[in-house]
């Protein structure tokens, strides 16, 4: 017997605290921080006569716990990590997506990621920003050449100027990258042999850290290197701060991909389907894409009409052909293989 | 006997609302919680106990165990350096500080309190940096070649959480000195002890109600607090609070972070027991 009726009941006080009143006339979303931005909210409000309440929710365990809380229907659409459609689906909360009525056609082929938003050959999600968990770095600090490889992490020359970003599966899969094994080719049996690499970088690391202590690092010249910062760290300092800048070094990067999902109980489809067509057009794309929260990659490369050349150039736009071939997927490891990641992460952070 | 009858239920009446509370609130959330903590995870699913994999594993996984370790060295330092620092301050304002300017003092010494928690550790953030007044004042006037590293230490915990407790330490001991009668320093005295024979034999004795009672309330917020060796700490090292926020947030793991919480409840119970003696709600 499971007991996800207990989860159910340790979670409840909170997440009853912090559900907003929802109505079924209004679309309501869980959702990342970048979707919270009036820029990206207003206009379809406006074009629809409706109000999007949002909620903004970390990691896909307090998404789904949160879903788990809610009442049938609470949630129209959520934002979801690209890896984790499947989960959705696997628990029956997702709903088919008209793929035809979306701007699929138009995206940069590597990002549609069928492989993520579909199962079974039905599409569940659709992607709708992506980026690459790399090397973020002060290149007034940094010799960008050295930035080229990932050696230079373990050369001892930035010793006490590295910071972590506080994510394993990205940081494991670029540390495996740098000891050539794809990230696709993780597993219990090779994970142990990046112990020791992580907890050397560890060593020459100042901090492991949270979005927000990151950038306040990089900006405050705490640290000068992020290993698992990328664009979407950097972009939003850039203007006080255009020394803040990434690459992918020739080892490789980690594309992430965050999706767009109608939940399968919503009472309100159309308009959820409305919404997710909104935020893949070029004009929603590009008002993700320069969110206040975190700059990423639109998923539409016909984004690159509407964004401004300032824009597309902290997007780097012009290198993601090749930044797209150098980038592989993030691990999706199994329930055992993720544990052991974690207890190895925990390991690194503990010692 | 009609009107004692009367009066039980008058006080059952009043007492129900805060018992039917706290067994709303805690007792049946701390009986879920134990429960869970004798379940375990079997891939992203809970598999009821009983089963003490999970209290045995935290006891035998080193990063785990050092989840204790680091948290009790953190709050047992903490609560020594703001007792050190808060008895003086509150000696200050209660004795030294004229009668009518020590509300004023006290609000001073407690308007920190009046900022945001969070605000707070950020602040701390910037002036223990690199760029910041710490570090610019101290190679500003030679002491320092270079500027150190303090943020993303167990240091700037430490300084973070010492900031916040010595103001509500300085108020429990305060509360406690103005209660003190002269009568027993002059009498001291008297018998003819010096100051600091004064302050050591009687009046520090007699404010230790108030001492261990704000002493206690720092081991507790400072054992559970996730906020400031997040922010300051740089997750360099985790407390048991980092440690059951992973398993919740990261892992989905509530099984795990249930037996953690509870092994953190039994950790503050030890601390209350050892203190019990001398916690005196009514002298503060």
């Amino acid at each position: 017997m499971y007991l996800k009726s207990t989860t159910a009941l340790t979670v409840a006080a909170l997440t009853l605290a912090a559900t907003p009143s929802l109505a079924a006339e209004d679309l309501n979303a869980l959702i990342w921080c970048d979707h919270a931005d009036p820029k990206l909210l207003e206009p379809f409000e406006e074009a629809h006569g409706i109000r999007v309440n949002v909620k903004e929710y970390e990691g896909t365990a307090a998404g789904l716990a949160l879903l788990e809380q809610s009442r049938p229907g609470d949630w129209d659409v959520m934002v979801i990590d690209g890896v984790d459609v499947g989960r959705l689906v696997e628990r029956d909360l997702a709903e088919p997506l008209p793929v035809e009525e979306m701007h699929t056609g138009d995206y940069f082929p590597q990002i549609v990621l069928e492989d993520n938003n579909s199962v079974d050959g039905v599409t569940y999600g659709v992607t709708e920003k992506f980026g690459y968990n790399t090397i973020a770095y002060n290149k007034a600090k940094v010799d960008p050449a050295d930035m080229e490889s990932m050696a230079a992490l373990w050369s001892g020359k930035y010793d006490g100027r590295i910071a972590i970003y506080d994510y394993y599966l990205p940081v494991i899969g670029i540390v495996g990258m740098a000891q050539g094994i794809n990230t696709a080719d993780l597993s219990a049996e090779n994970l142990e042999t990046l112990r020791e690499p992580l907890m050397s970088l560890k060593a020459a690391s100042r901090q492991v850290s949270d979005v927000v202590a990151s950038q306040t690092s990089l900006a405050t010249d705490e640290v000068d290197i992020l290993v698992g910062g990328g664009e979407w760290l950097t972009a939003v300092l850039n203007a006080d701060n255009p020394d803040l800048d990434w690459t992918i070094p020739e080892e490789g990067g980690l594309l992430w991909s965050q999706s767009l999902v109608v939940l399968k109980d919503s009472e309100n489809k159309d308009m959820a389907v409305e919404f997710v067509k909104y935020v893949t057009s070029p004009e929603g794309q590009a008002r993700l894409a320069t969110s206040e929260c975190y700059w990423g990659m639109p998923a539409n490369s016909k984004t690159a009409d509407v964004l401004s050349d300032d824009e597309k150039a902290v997007l780097r736009w012009d290198d993601q052909a090749t930044y797209l071939e150098r980038a592989q997927l993030y691990p999706v490891p199994d329930a055992d293989l993720d544990s052991a990641m974690q207890d190895l992460w925990t390991d690194m952070i503990q010692n | 006997m009609r009107i004692e009858a009367h009066e039980k239920k008058v006080g059952a009446t009043l007492v129900a609302p805060a018992l039917l509370w706290t067994l709303a609130f805690f007792l049946i959330p701390f009986a879920a919680m134990v429960w869970l903590s004798f379940s375990h995870m079997e891939g992203r699913d809970i598999v009821p106990g009983p089963d003490f994999g999970n209290y045995i594993k935290i006891f035998t996984d080193d990063s785990l165990f050092r989840g204790i370790v680091v948290s009790l060295e953190i709050t047992l330092t903490v609560t020594v350096i703001s007792v050190l620092l808060a008895w003086p301050l509150a000696w200050i304002i209660a004795m030294r500080v004229p009668k009518r300017w020590q509300r004023l003092a006290l609000m001073l010494a407690v308007l920190p309190f009046w900022t945001s928690y969070v605000v707070r550790s950020y602040a701390w953030a910037l002036v223990l940096g690199q760029k910041g007044v710490v570090m610019d004042f101290l190679t500003g006037i030679g002491l320092l070649a270079e500027p150190i590293q303090i943020m993303a230490t167990r240091s700037a915990t430490v300084i973070g959480f010492v900031h916040f407790f010595v103001m509500l330490l300085t108020l429990t001991i305060y509360a406690n000195l103005v209660q003190l009668s002269p009568n027993y320093m002059r009498a001291a005295q008297d018998l003819g002890a010096s100051a600091w024979q004064t302050i050591r034999l009687v009046v520090i004795p007699l404010t230790l109600p108030g001492v261990i009672t704000g002493a206690f309330l720092t081991f507790v917020l400072c054992i559970g607090d996730y906020i400031t060796p997040q922010i300051l700490g740089g997750n360099n090292e985790l407390t048991m609070p980092q440690l059951i926020m992973l398993q919740l947030g990261r892992r989905g793991d509530f099984p795990m972070a249930s037996a953690l919480s509870v092994v953190l409840m039994a950790i503050v119970t030890l601390a209350y027991a050892g203190c019990a003696r001398w916690l005196r709600m009514d002298r503060v």
